[in-house]
């Protein structure tokens, strides 16, 4: 998953589209997964983490991690 | 230019900055922004409690001049009175209904030694409301479809080729959505009684409102576009608050049209970015809008620009801006006194 490229994102969790000037709060979770996508990890790699550092099944981290990248697509702040 | 130690003169309209704003405010805070000081800004108005008539340390002179209506001749002896007393060298017209006087004076005001920066009547024309169609038509622009009508009946036929909703569109000013013929038929009443006919018929397009203000130099160059999304909208449909954007496609549009019809002089696209990233334009205002100093705040001040080639110097073009500059607009009661409403009442200048 990629974020296009002039996506702004903030450690505070504010997310700037600048092609059409929508802007978002994410919350810490969102914000850090953001993050760590911008920084280039690979989704398993987002997921490994989040599965070290929370206490959350990989069933329920499938589940939100669909409900997320369908979010981030309806924002439209994916590279297609 | 002139230098430091000279005294440059502009005169500009559109002090009106209320609820359905002109830009003249807007311009003068970029002009005083962006020129050499010394510059004297000479406000005029039509009507007594425009504010920026009150408004001293944008404004240093207010004279009235007269409505658009009166002609070109009654307002070329009033600009004579004034230039007189003022030796202005530019005039920066900023509305519309006005702007066909100006342009028509152009030579005249040259001879006296004010200059202007207009686009030609075949331009100012050609992207007129009711030209709209054909004028996208030509230049390969996407534009909604529509319809110039003159009678109530016409509407039917309208209904039938964009079905609904409708949009209902006064021969100047307003816009109204309509759902149904009924809804149709009074809008059409509604607006030829304020305006007159025709009434523009047009077809709905839904998507994201975005303005594009444009600066071209008469040759086919953009100098500059800034676009903006609207993020708060008064109930009359004007921008309360917006954000510069970051997206080629709406400036390659705007070099499109400023390449394809010479344009000269300040202008703002409003586009409607449908869902599928379609850019329609849905009006082409052939004057700087009253958002315009956020092209200032952004790092390409139009209006400055603007004055520098009216007086003969060479811009070239600006090639970036800061993306994500947001204006908020406010109301702000100024205080002044009764001899200052009756000296622009009584005498026509303050």
């Amino acid at each position: 998953m990629y974020l296009k490229k002039n996506i702004a994102t903030s450690e505070s969790g504010f997310i700037f589209n600048p092609t059409t000037g929508d802007s978002y709060s994410a919350n810490p979770i969102a914000a850090t997964i953001l993050l760590k996508i911008k920084e280039g990890l690979s989704d398993e790699s987002i997921k490994d983490y989040i599965k070290e550092n929370y206490d959350v099944t990989t069933s329920q981290i499938e589940k939100d991690w669909d409900d997320f990248t369908n979010q981030l697509k309806a924002a439209n702040l994916l590279e297609n | 230019m002139q230098t430091n130690n000279q005294l440059l003169t502009i005169a500009v309209t559109g002090l009106n900055a209320i609820d359905s704003p002109g830009p003249g405010v807007a311009v003068i805070r970029a002009l005083r922004e962006g020129l050499p000081k010394p510059l004297r800004i000479i406000g005029l108005s039509y009507e007594t409690l425009e504010p920026g008539i009150y408004l001293h340390d944008l404004v240093d002179k207010t004279y009235q001049i007269p409505y658009p209506a009166a002609g070109t001749e009654t307002l070329l002896k009033r600009l004579h009175y004034i230039h007189e007393k003022e030796n202005i060298q530019l005039i920066i017209p900023n509305f519309d209904a006005e702007l066909y006087n100006f342009i028509k004076l152009g030579a005249s005001l040259k001879s006296m030694g004010i200059v202007t920066f207009l686009p030609t009547i075949e331009q100012f024309d050609s992207r007129d409301k009711i030209n709209l169609y054909s004028f996208g038509e030509k230049f390969d622009l996407i534009v909604p479809k529509d319809k110039t009508i003159y009678t109530v009946e016409e509407l039917f036929a309208c209904s039938e080729s964009f079905g609904y909703p409708l949009v209902v569109k006064g021969k100047y000013y307003d816009a109204i959505i309509t759902h149904s013929i009924d809804q149709a038929q009074k809008a059409f009443y509604k607006l030829s009684a304020k305006w007159g006919t025709p009434i523009i018929v047009q077809q709905f397009i839904s998507g994201t409102e975005i303005n594009i203000a444009v600066l071209g130099d008469g040759k086919g160059n953009t100098i500059s576009s800034i676009p903006m999304r609207k993020l708060y909208i008064t109930d009359k449909g004007k921008a309360w608050a917006g954000i510069t954007l970051e997206d080629d496609s709406l400036i390659a549009l705007a070099k499109k049209f400023v390449s394809a019809t010479n344009w000269k002089g300040g202008c703002e696209l409003e586009i409607m970015r449908t869902t599928n990233g379609e850019p329609y334009i849905m009006e082409i205002n052939p004057r700087f809008p009253a958002w315009i100093y956020l092209t200032a705040g952004a790092g390409q001040n139009q209006p400055a620009a603007l004055a520098r080639m009216a007086l003969g110097e060479t811009v070239d073009p600006f090639t970036d801006y800061a993306v994500g500059k947001i204006f908020i607009r406010y109301a702000w009661d100024h205080i002044t006194d009764v001899h200052e409403f009756q000296q622009i009442s009584g005498f026509g200048e303050l």
